[in-house]
């Protein structure tokens, strides 16, 4: 059966046609799956093969190239670490110092000179630091040293630059205080384990946990109004002339860095106006 | 030649103990070092300078410290003196000689600092300080002599060579 050339021609076109509607309308895709799916099977197979045998090939010069990449990156790491370093540092020293800039406006009445601590005393009965400071800067024996929480000490000893400071704690120390809110005065003391008490306070004073600690200005050493603490316990008995008071320093001197000299505090030599004999 | 070391070498160390040393502490005691090497220098068999190292290490320590000067250099004197007296006692024993040396040389220069500012006048409980302060002190002290002793043996026998006799 011979069909005319024209005829073979429309039913090929109308069977493409048909076949391409199919395709379109999804009705091959079961179709297309079983028949490509072999096909597929077999590329991922040699492609993967393929590919571990290139990556076998290259190989070495990948690892020498990594190698050479992670070592510049550590070194990046590591230069940006030890410059976090720095800028944590950078940073703590700005909060020091600008919590110590408060406390200067604060108390705008003093002139002061900062200074950092560079030492700490080579003898563990006494509590005094050295700071950077000293004559040459216009730090005299004697004058008042603060942080931003309060009393340090003073000005113990002097050189061209560079000055020994007597901590509150320090056993030998003897400051005025006044206890607010009662108002009541005593004498601060330290001791060698760096614990600061207030003795000979009057057995009348109301004192209790938590009330503040201040300098009182007696005696001319220190200037009045000083916060040195908190009263952390009264020790009180009927027998005592005097109650005596443990007090918890606001300064943390284990931690301390940076200081203020209060450089327009003349101490006062109250000694000679005590009559000889007296106490 | 080791007089003139002195001067740099327990600089060093009064810098060190006083800005770093003097915060490890244990309890309330601290590591010693510039009596340290003064003692590691002293028992040295072949050392002929302990007491200029003495004096010069008692001289930069009283920089250092709100002890008296007076209290301090005669203090340095003394344990250099015992270091010695050490050495002569234990010469077959010079590692035994230095520790024995450290525990009193700790103890005399404790008991001397104590003493002077007790009658400066300066509040100190002796017992409490004895055992919050001495004996922690003492016990650093020792934890360092060996390294000490070995530090400065080898110095003197960089600066006093051993002669043989042929």
């Amino acid at each position: 059966m011979n069909l005319p050339r024209t005829l073979q021609t429309a039913v090929l076109a109308i069977l493409i046609i048909g076949i391409l509607l199919l395709a379109l309308g999804g009705y091959l895709t079961p179709i297309s799956r079983i028949a490509f799916s072999p096909f597929i099977g077999a590329q991922t197979w040699l492609a993967s093969r393929y590919l571990a045998i290139r990556d076998f090939m290259t190989s070495p010069r990948d690892v020498a190239r990594l190698t050479q990449l992670n070592e510049q990156l550590e070194s990046e790491v590591s230069r940006l670490q030890a410059q976090i370093i720095e800028l944590q540092q950078e940073n703590a020293e700005m909060e020091v110092l600008s919590a110590l800039l408060d406390f200067a406006r604060t108390h705008a009445e003093n002139e002061y000179i900062t200074a950092a601590v560079i030492g700490r005393d080579i003898s563990p009965f006494l509590h005094y630091v050295i700071i950077n400071r000293g004559s040459d800067d216009g730090l005299r024996r004697g004058m008042p040293v603060v942080s931003s929480q309060g009393l340090v000490g003073r000005v113990a000893a002097v050189t061209a630059d560079g000055a020994r400071v007597q901590l509150i704690t320090d056993p030998d120390t003897a400051i005025n205080v006044r206890i607010q809110p009662s108002g009541a005065e005593g004498l601060l003391q330290g001791s060698i384990t760096g614990d600061v008490t207030i003795e000979a306070i009057a057995q009348d004073a109301k004192i209790n946990t938590g009330d503040l600690v201040l300098t009182s200005g007696l005696g001319g050493n220190y200037p009045a109004d000083m916060l040195i603490g908190q009263i952390r316990g009264v020790r009180q008995s009927p027998v005592e002339l005097f109650q005596s008071a443990s007090v918890e320093p606001v300064v943390d001197f284990s931690q301390l860095e940076i200081v203020l000299v209060i450089v327009n505090f003349r101490p006062v030599n109250v000694a000679p106006l005590i009559p000889e004999g007296g106490p | 030649m080791a007089i003139f070391l002195a001067i740099p070498i327990l600089g060093i160390m009064v810098i060190f103990q006083s800005a770093v040393f003097s915060q490890v502490k244990l309890l309330y005691g601290t590591t010693d070092l510039v009596l340290l090497i003064v003692v590691a220098w002293a028992v040295q068999d072949r050392v002929r300078t302990a007491w200029q190292w003495g004096i010069i290490a008692g001289v930069l320590a009283s920089l250092a410290t709100a002890v008296p000067a007076y209290a301090i250099i005669p203090t340095y004197v003394a344990i250099t003196g015992v270091a010695i007296y050490m050495r002569r006692v234990f010469w077959q024993r010079p590692l035994l000689a230095m520790i024995t040396a450290t525990v009193l040389a700790t103890l005399i220069s404790q008991v001397i600092t104590v003493a002077v500012l007790v009658i400066n006048g300066t509040s100190i409980p002796v017992i409490e300080a004895f055992y919050l302060i001495t004996l922690p002190s003492v016990v650093l002290n020792l934890l360092l002599a060996v390294p000490a002793y070995a530090l400065m043996g080898d110095l003197a026998n960089w600066l006093y060579p051993e002669t043989i006799e042929i």
